[in-house]
């Protein structure tokens, strides 16, 4: 949600689009790639600076009994240690870092999208669809380097009729081809739409207010409703982000282990 | 092609509801996503390395050393437990040890006071019953005695009556015979 909301020609409601866009702070150009440091880089850089302060200076005490940020670090670390050993299994561990770090970098950038004025980095599909495609691709490699072309019976199904494979097989692949689709846009989507939401009953407050008369006690209600959304917000970045370390540690099951 | 063309549709709905110039949906604004995703690739890796070199090893050194720390706590406390145990059933030994003995002293001690008793009461039985003898002797001698005494007696009174009622006389054999007769009968 931005601060600095921009007000259409007619002035009634903030655009509830606004906060998407992305503001270049620096024009950067890297080898005639435009590198801009934008609102979204910098929210990145915000959401790897405070992991890293939470998970390092957090833990600087090493205690034994745990204090309150050692402790936060420590149930991070195991809830995706579990996530991992669970869904993957405890060969997969070795992509234990690679899953953590993916869930707590779109842990911090949701989270801190629920803050005003901040910018939402995992509200822009380039983001997120870069985030499935890695895991997509490390998926792929990982499948192939592990287990060669058994890796192809992932398409495979055992035990089903030769006769029914013909259908079967191409469903397979087109699912696959599919994930890094519905494991982006799921992120994506559900961050654009709460944030739209959010502005959109945000701007019928102020919009009531001003009005003024009796229509500002109405504004209440749309108030309430925000209130509402924003703790369901709150839930739904958390959700997206474990949902999104969860299908990760699936498909890198199917890497690992791909026979059904 | 696709995705230009939703992108197209969206930014006209968007202009449409806003009224302002035409643009493009920005969180799907294809300029954007060259610095987007540049930054994306520099933070994720630098906070991959970040995890995987320093943060994660730290933390799973502290969370082994607790598991250590507290393994070997209990296994501290199992022994401290089993010594605690041991003790106890040192202490229940020695205690029925104890209480053997002292259920022995205390039989020892009866039996030698009841024998002691017993000792006693034999003698005293004995005693008495001597005495007894001794008594039932006397007590016979005297009734034998008496006894003779009175065949005596007997014959003198009956000597002397019969002399009183016929003048005569009378042998002490004679008369001596007559009495026991009669206290014979």
């Amino acid at each position: 949600m931005a601060s600095d909301q921009a007000h259409s020609p007619d002035g009634a409601m903030p655009d509830p689009i606004h906060q998407f866009e992305i503001k270049r702070i620096l024009e950067l150009d890297l080898f005639g790639i435009d590198a801009s440091f934008t609102n979204s880089s910098l929210w990145m850089v915000v959401s790897v600076v405070l992991i890293s302060l939470l998970t390092i200076w957090g833990m600087g005490g090493r205690a034994l009994v745990p204090n309150r940020l050692q402790s936060i670090a420590e149930i991070s670390y195991e809830f995706i240690a579990n996530m991992v050993r669970d869904i993957v299994g405890v060969s997969g561990m070795k992509f234990f870092p690679f899953v953590f770090t993916i869930f707590m970098f779109i842990l911090f950038m949701n989270m801190l999208g629920m803050l005003p004025g901040a910018f939402t980095a995992t509200s822009s599909i380039s983001v997120t669809a870069a985030l499935a495609l890695l895991v997509f691709f490390t998926v792929i490699i990982v499948g192939f380097a592990k287990n060669g072309l058994g890796f192809l019976k992932l398409f495979v199904p055992a035990g089903i009729p030769k006769v029914l494979l013909l259908l079967v097989v191409p469903i397979e692949i087109i699912s696959f081809l599919s994930r890094p689709v519905s494991h982006s846009v799921r992120l994506f989507a559900n961050m654009l739409a709460g944030h739209i939401t959010l502005k959109v009953f945000g701007g019928f407050v102020t919009m009531l207010i001003g009005t003024g008369g009796a229509l500002a006690a109405v504004s209440i209600f749309p108030l309430t409703m925000a209130l509402a959304l924003t703790a369901l917000e709150v839930l739904v970045a958390f959700l997206q982000a474990y949902v999104f370390a969860m299908l990760t540690c699936m498909y890198l099951h199917d890497a690992l282990h791909p026979g059904h | 092609m696709a995705e230009n063309k939703t992108n197209h549709q969206m930014s006209t709905e968007v202009s449409h509801g806003n009224g302002t110039h035409e643009k493009i949906f920005p969180p799907l604004d294809p300029s954007t996503f060259a610095p987007q995703l540049v930054w994306l690739a520099i933070t994720f890796v630098t906070l991959y390395i970040i995890m995987s070199r320093v943060a994660l090893p730290r933390i799973s050194t502290v969370l082994e050393e607790r598991r250590d720390r507290i393994a070997s706590d209990l296994d501290e406390a199992e022994k401290l437990k089993q010594q605690t145990e041991e003790a106890i059933a040192a202490y229940e030994e020695a205690l029925t040890q104890a209480r053997n003995k002292a259920i022995g002293i205390a039989q020892e001690t009866r039996d030698a006071l009841a024998g002691e008793v017993e000792a006693e009461k034999l003698e005293v039985e004995k005693q008495i019953s001597e005495k007894t003898v001794e008594a039932e002797k006397r007590i016979q001698d005297a009734k034998t005695a008496a006894l003779a005494h009175v065949n005596e007696v007997a014959g003198d009174v009956a000597e002397s009556i019969v002399q009183e009622l016929i003048g005569g006389k009378l042998t002490k054999a004679e008369v001596n015979q007559a009495v026991s007769k009669a206290l014979a009968s």
